[in-house]
């Protein structure tokens, strides 16, 4: 059924309704000057995808170096680059950005049965802070590069490597701030905003996980903003706090990064966490296993997530005895992950579940995490960690996480809120595909990574023993397959902007207060405010079993 | 609408007791009370500081999640310091590792150390 | 009110909920800010107990005169702040005006005491590196360092601040703020108290170490 067909039985007058894409104007200026929270997740959406296909040309390069153990393709200098620049990127102008700035601030104000967040002009300050940043770092790309990996560690970077440092820390110091201002806002929006009736506890789990992101945000990102400042000093100045000329200590430079930078990752995949659970009782059609678990173990992920840092020194001159204590509270802090992982599987038992798309990026969510959580375990043993740091091993966990995690999350996201945010379908059929394609894409790339860690395998190398030569083949091949499932969503979205069958306002049948308005919203929202009566994911399995076969 | 009115009196008075501090902190640093020094010192900023955010900033007025919010700012600053210090403080303590790098413990060489330089890595894009 | 009405922002029901909006998300900002400089306090934390003799060696050279009153300076303005807030609880607009009028004086007093302390410092080659006074420790450049960049953000701070009060005291000289509504004065002072609680904690810790010998 085509939507032409249907369009032309409509009256004029009601042919096209009002919505947050035509309300409020078309053009350019309009959108850049925006203050509705739907326009700027989508500003946002486009900014990430640029700095996306930047880092990820850089990871093929990577790989496709990788491919032989000589270091032929480019120089080791220029490898560095490559993986700083990835590093760069992928974690502060892709990952943390991607479902907060992007599915937070279109669908968080409407979850909670408002108009908007509190603070819709620092709202759109942060979109620009954060391409100022962007601007930044692409720059000390173009101007050479920065060689001293996405951790910035002294010495190197405050005493010798080069004077792009500064700059690519500027742009890091300038989109934290825009970071820091989104966190303040949501957890100022979610304490302030929520519709009558909505209390805490009838919240849905996304705005659980997106609450316990921000305060993560608002904590940690200043000491960052602070240490990359210390150590651009101490290059323009020649002299500061980590120089051991004076008596400094390096390794203080790494307590106050990784103090940020730790909590950093849980910003990079609570809000996954919060998708999860969004997508797994809408596509189970359940109420969600242990609702007040999963929602402390959010705030529990955040509190303990800032309290082990210390995991990522334990090979440099950090004493024994805080060491032992990091490895225990790195243990403590998988337990409320594996909570959330055992109420995901007890709310898939006894659904009724359907394997759409948004769906596939779930299940693959969970099993991918699980993988990646339960290889931190390993690192979190001190005496392991000591022979797997700086291996492969590493890499793998931390792209499980991130990639197998927050990247599927974050997709599955999309694909669910798609409808939503644009009024239209994306084919189904290749939905299911794309998200196949990237499962086993993925796998291949990164299951070698483990063998070969465990194996020796150093990371940050580009020339290596020819033993390795194979698992490196067959990450480069996954690797290709990866961006196959990651491109075909970016076309098949594009296509369905003009093509795509016209959305109904609740085309998953799901709960929640952003289904009980038209897809897409109009610019205020809602046409009046909504009151929330009761428990959220009243879905009943049983009885739409029922209803389907009688 | 609904923000506490503190009198002027009041504001006045908590003024008078910050300057009463301020002399006090002055006063004790003139004398030497060994490692007690610091402790004075900073629990007569810590004194200061509560009377700025619980008067001037109407905290004392306010509801229990404000108070959250100012006391997690502390705290997060608090568990930086600590988690950090918890490695300063234990170096070097376990037998057979090696020792404490920093020359602590040792008073200050009555001339200075000549500063070595540590010669810069050779490539084109060194500054 | 026409008045109230128009100061409501649209994505607000009323003014109660403006309120509370802002006086927290102010108070998140601050939190931010505690971490901010939290990581310079840290780094102080740490050299200090690791260089006693230096550090106490280098801030015998801060200029206890001038950090003295200055301390005081910002605790009066502080006071004056939380006068003007009072005023403007009252509707008194022209007692408002006058008490922002004095704080934005003090910060001004306050830099330009700052101004000459950090004039006279850099006379006592306190700078460091190469041209830094001989007769101190290595070390006592990283208490230095310190120095010049927590009394230098500290400064930028101020200086902000009295720039954002100037324009309260714009905005109230036009007759702007009310009981019903005065939250941008509120929500500066805030911000005011902040700066100066950071200084609070910067004066015994630069200026007043081992003062008795």
């Amino acid at each position: 059924m085509s939507t032409m067909t249907v369009e032309s039985f409509r009256p004029v007058a009601q042919r096209k309704p009002k919505t947050y894409l035509t309300e409020g104007g078309r053009t350019l200026s309009s959108w850049l000057l925006t203050t509705d929270h739907k326009r700027i997740g989508i500003l946002y959406l486009y900014s990430i995808i640029v700095y996306f296909f930047i880092a990820a040309v850089a990871a093929a390069l990577i790989r496709l170096e990788l491919l032989t153990p000589q270091g032929d393709m480019v120089t080791s200098e220029t490898y560095n680059k490559l993986f700083t620049l990835h590093g760069v990127l992928m974690v502060w102008f892709f990952l943390i950005p991607s479902i907060p700035a992007v599915l937070g601030n279109f669908v968080i104000p409407m979850m909670i049965g408002a108009r908007d967040v509190a603070f819709p002009k620092l709202n759109l300050l942060s979109w620009y802070l954060f391409n100022a940043g962007g601007l930044l770092a692409l720059y000390s790309i173009i101007v050479g590069g920065v060689d001293t990996g996405w951790t910035f560690y002294t010495p190197y970077s405050s005493s010798f490597s080069n004077w792009h440092v500064v700059t690519m820390a500027a742009g890091i110091f300038v989109a934290g701030f825009g970071t820091i201002l989104t966190g303040l806002n949501f957890i100022i929006t979610i304490h302030r905003m929520r519709a009558p009736g909505l209390r805490w506890h009838r919240m849905p789990l996304f705005l659980w996980s997106l609450y316990s992101t921000s305060v993560i945000m608002v904590l940690a990102t200043p000491v960052l903003a602070m240490t990359l400042a210390l150590m651009a000093l101490e290059r323009i100045w020649g002299l500061g706090l980590f120089d051991p000329k004076l008596g400094g200590d390096p390794v203080l430079f790494q307590h106050l990064f990784w103090f940020y930078s730790h909590p950093a990752v849980y910003i990079m995949i609570l809000p996954g966490m919060g998708v999860v659970s969004e997508l797994i009782t809408c596509f189970a059609r359940k109420q969600i296993f242990g609702y007040h678990y999963v929602a402390y173990s959010s705030v529990a992920i955040a509190i303990l997530g800032f309290l082990v840092w210390g995991h990522h020194m334990f090979v440099t001159s950090q004493s024994v005895y805080a060491g032992f204590a990091f490895s225990f509270l790195s243990f403590m802090v998988a337990v409320p992950s594996g909570v959330k992982v055992f109420n995901w599987t007890m709310t898939l038992f006894r659904g009724s579940i359907s394997f759409q798309t948004p769906m596939l990026y779930a299940l693959g969510f969970i099993g991918l995490f699980v993988v990646g959580g339960l290889t931190g375990l390993f690192l979190a043993s001190l005496a392991v960690d000591v022979h797997l740091s700086d291996t492969y091993f590493i890499v793998a966990h931390f792209h499980y996480i991130m990639v197998g995690g927050m990247v599927t999350a974050f997709m599955g996201g999309l694909h669910y809120w798609w409808p939503k945010i644009s009024g239209r379908l994306y084919p189904e059929r290749l939905g299911q595909i794309a998200a196949l394609i990237t499962y086993i894409g993925f796998n291949l790339t990164f299951f070698p990574q483990f063998v070969m860690g465990y194996l020796g395998m150093p990371r940050r190398y580009h020339a290596y023993p020819g033993e390795f030569q194979i698992y490196h083949i067959l990450s480069s091949a996954g690797a290709s397959i990866l961006a196959v499932g990651y491109v075909l969503p970016l076309l098949y979205f594009l296509w369905s902007l003009k093509y795509g069958k016209r959305a109904p306002a609740n085309p998953w049948n799901a709960t929640g207060l952003e289904w009980q308005t038209t897809s897409p919203p109009p610019k205020h929202n809602f046409e009046e405010t909504p009151v929330v009566t009761g428990e959220p994911y009243q879905y009943s399995p049983e009885a739409e079993e029922e209803m389907v076969h009688g | 609408m609904n923000s506490t009115v503190i009198p002027p009196k009041i504001s006045l008075r908590i003024w008078a007791a910050l300057m009463g501090l301020l002399l006090l902190t002055w006063g004790l640093a003139q004398i030497d009370l060994g490692r007690y020094n610091v402790v004075a010192a900073l629990a007569i900023a810590v004194t200061k500081m509560l009377l700025v955010i619980l008067f001037f900033m109407h905290v004392r007025y306010n509801t229990r999640l404000t108070w959250v919010f100012v006391a997690a700012g502390f705290i997060w600053f608090l568990i930086l310091v600590d988690l950090s210090l918890s490695d300063y403080l234990t170096r070097g303590v376990v037998r057979g590792t090696y020792p404490n790098s920093f020359e602590v413990r040792q008073s200050p060489p009555s001339t200075p150390r000549p500063v070595q330089s540590i010669p810069k890595r050779e490539t084109s894009e060194t500054k | 009110m026409a008045e109230a009405r128009t100061a409501l922002a649209e994505q607000f029901e009323d003014m109660p909920q403006q309120l509370e909006a802002s006086r927290q998300g102010m108070w998140t900002f601050l939190a931010t800010e505690v971490l901010f400089f939290g990581g310079m306090f840290m780094g102080y934390i740490i050299y200090r107990h690791i260089y006693p003799e230096a550090f106490g060696a280098a801030s015998k050279h801060t200029i206890v005169l001038y950090g003295t009153i200055n301390t005081a300076i910002l605790l009066t303005s502080s006071l004056t702040m939380a006068l003007a807030v009072h005023a403007a609880q009252e509707s008194r607009q022209r007692a408002l005006f006058r008490w922002l009028l004095v704080t934005v004086f003090l910060g001004l007093c306050f830099l330009g005491v700052k101004g000459l302390e950090y004039h006279e410092d850099l006379d006592e080659h306190l700078w460091p590196g190469a041209h830094f006074r001989a007769d101190l420790p290595p070390q006592s450049q990283i208490f230095w360092f310190l120095y010049w960049s927590m009394t230098g953000l500290h400064a930028i701070h101020v200086t902000v601040g009295v720039v954002v009060l100037s324009m309260m005291a714009r905005m109230a000289a036009r007759g702007l703020f009310s009981t019903h509504y005065h939250t941008p004065i509120e929500i500066s002072g805030l911000y005011w108290h902040f700066v100066d609680i950071v200084w609070i904690y910067l004066y015994p810790l630069l200026y007043l170490i081992n003062r008795y010998s």
